[in-house]
């Protein structure tokens, strides 16, 4: 903070090694070394304070949980009775006895591995479909961004549910092409696919995004290619993937990380079983029944801990990878 | 409203192609060629499709419980509004109201959180240059892709400790200490792009941190703080997980708690009331939707909210 006993020049002197990018050299033998210091501390003290509701948050709201939550998942602890040290019993009954968690994992893993590429798959196909009118876009591109914003409620899940149960619209629909399916929610087969069709359902968000990235590719590269003989399929091909590269990585990485934290649609549309047959048990929903169904906090917390670390490895591989097929704008690979 | 949408700057300035389409692009547009007939009737087919289950969310809560496994269509065939009458009254003795307070509280209290809290770290990380400000803001980056159900737990302890389960502090609290990391990296990225000529001129005529924040940079990321004001808002009238862990009694629930208690407790009994309780519920969201849309939507695209 200035003070008013400082004169003018001063604080601009002082000032300017603090911006970004100076655009003069520091001046060497402007301020003495003591005045800097000084200055540069008042500085350090302005930047904590306006941090401050942020660093109470950050250590006291997210890294000192994560360390406690580290250290209850190698114990047995149920929140009444002091937390017991076990080692690594958690993640040795994890991976070896409980068969729910490893369902729970599976189950996991196809809503992920299958739900995403096909809502990416979609949401790129419209965004390109989207791209090729410019008249009345705007209202499709909202229309098709509403679902992303409310997907994820407890109204959403509850009408999802009443659409697809057997005297649902969607099995009338069916049924009236000649296909019988006698309602998805309570059928062990179809009720994950239900699932991510409501994943597939909220395709908006990521094709905002697309239809932002597409808008950015030069028009010029098509026609450069379009001299070449290229048809529409090597346009796609050569031109759009690599130029949209960028987005498709970030929606790639977003997309999967959130769905790996799918929660309240699963717990409605089961009304918090995970069933049929344990089919929407996935893995956040299971680990809610751990620690607030059965008390028990530290097999929750190693829960969590793998969680966090398959996260954290999905990101780190496809951050690695990314160099080989991501394209930056002005990269020149 | 119309103008502020169209400033949110993005380090790629994705918004400009939107706003500016490419000279020749108009022209080509007004023709209908077959190719572009087929388009448009593509994507209305798709909108049919996707804007289905809100239609037919929209027309079922006027169908009597009794209609619903034998009128699967969009109309109503006897339509009546026993089903919002019925969801007035409430459940358990609580009418609705209550529970929609409890909403709107909350959402409230953390979009004045949220702001306040964000735009104060925004402001430190993006005008600031102290120690250690290139490490925080890396660790903030990290939290945004950290699960949160890493952290959940022993928030929940923690919080029983201090004897606040079933109040609203529990939710209220962390959006007052920019714990949505998301917001902060917005409003950074908007401050970055405002030239500092301003702030150098208010230092030379004295003015501290505080005075530059408070007169110059906040006025100036009002697109920023309104994006992230409705996505705060919306994210907490939709979150279940927050309240499910820490409401216990009926009369502090939101919405989505006390939906999930007709869904489990009426839902057989009593479609129609069910239905249309999922519409009130809605209906907040859908209609900031439909006032806000070019925000949100552009929200999207240029800073890739995940929605």
């Amino acid at each position: 903070m200035t003070t008013p006993t400082e004169t003018p020049t001063t604080t601009v002197a002082r000032d300017l090694p603090s911006s970004a990018t100076p655009r003069q050299p520091r001046p060497a033998s402007g301020s003495s070394r003591p005045g800097r210091s000084k200055q540069a501390a008042s500085e350090t003290r302005a930047g904590y304070s306006f941090l401050l509701p942020w660093m109470i948050g950050f250590l006291g709201l997210t890294i000192g949980p994560m360390l406690f939550s580290l250290y209850l998942a190698f114990t047995r602890y149920n929140i009444f009775t002091p937390p017991q040290w076990i080692g690594f019993d958690n993640f040795v009954r994890m991976f070896t006895e409980d068969q729910q968690f490893l369902q729970s994992v599976q189950v996991t893993l196809v809503y992920v591995l299958v739900g995403t590429p096909i809502k990416l798959a979609a949401a790129l196909g419209v965004a390109l479909l989207l791209n090729a009118v410019s008249k009345g876009s705007g209202f499709f591109r909202s229309a098709f961004y509403a679902p992303s914003l409310i997907g994820a409620s407890v109204g959403v899940a509850i009408v999802w549910r009443a659409m697809f149960n057997s005297d649902g619209p969607v099995d009338a629909g069916l049924s009236a092409i000649g296909i019988n399916i006698g309602g998805w929610v309570g059928n062990v087969a179809l009720v994950l696919p239900m699932m991510i069709l409501l994943a597939v359902w909220q395709f908006g968000a990521p094709m905002v995004i697309f239809l932002a990235g597409l808008k950015q590719i030069p028009r010029e590269l098509y026609e450069a290619a379009q001299v070449d003989g290229a048809g529409k399929v090597r346009q796609f091909r050569s031109v759009t993937l690599p130029m949209l590269s960028s987005v498709i990585f970030f929606n790639l990485l977003l997309e999967t990380i959130n769905a790996f934290q799918v929660f309240a649609s699963a717990y409605i549309i089961s009304n918090g079983s995970g069933g049929p047959a344990g089919q929407t048990n996935f893995y956040t929903l299971y680990l809610y029944k751990r620690a607030f169904g059965d008390g028990q906090m530290g097999y929750a917390s190693a829960m969590a801990w793998v969680l966090l670390v398959v996260v954290a490895i999905i990101a780190f591989i496809m951050f690695r990878t990314s160099k080989s097929w991501v394209h930056y704008a002005g990269d020149n690979r | 409203m119309t103008t502020a949408g169209s400033q949110i700057t993005s380090p790629a300035q994705l918004e400009v192609p939107l706003v500016a389409p490419p000279a020749g692009g108009r022209r080509r547009s007004l023709k209908l060629t077959p190719g572009r007939i087929a388009v448009y009737a593509a994507l209305t087919v798709l909108a049919i499709i996707v804007l289905y289950p809100m239609l037919w969310l929209f027309l079922s809560t006027f169908k009597p419980s009794s209609e619903f496994g034998q009128n699967q269509g969009l109309l109503p065939e006897s339509p009546t509004i026993d089903n919002y009458l019925k969801v007035i009254e409430g459940i358990g003795g609580i009418p609705l109201w209550r529970f929609f307070s409890n909403s709107l509280l909350l959402a409230v209290a953390a979009v004045v959180g949220t702001l306040f809290s964000s735009s104060l770290a925004a402001y430190a990380f993006a005008r600031i240059r102290f120690k250690g400000a290139g490490i925080f803001f890396a660790a903030m980056i990290g939290t945004l892709l950290l699960p949160f159900h890493v952290i959940i737990l022993p928030q929940y302890i923690m919080f029983q400790r201090l004897d606040l389960v079933d109040t609203f502090w529990p939710l209220i609290i962390p959006k007052f200490l920019a714990t949505e990391a998301f917001f902060v990296f917005l409003m950074v990225q908007f401050i970055r792009n405002i030239p500092r000529d301003m702030d150098e001129a208010a230092r030379i005529d004295g003015a501290g941190h505080l005075r530059i924040f408070m007169s110059i940079i906040l006025p100036l990321i009002k697109p920023a703080l309104i994006t992230s004001a409705i996505f705060t808002f919306i994210w907490t009238w939709n979150d279940f997980l927050g309240p499910l862990i820490y409401l216990t009694s009926p009369e502090n629930y939101p919405l989505p708690i006390a939906l999930r208690l007709y869904n489990d407790q009426t839902s057989t009994s009593d479609y129609g009331a069910t239905i249309a309780i999922s519409f009130v519920a809605l209906l907040p969201v859908l209609l900031f939707f439909l006032v806000f849309q070019r925000f949100l939507v552009d929200g999207v695209a240029t800073q890739g909210l995940k929605g």
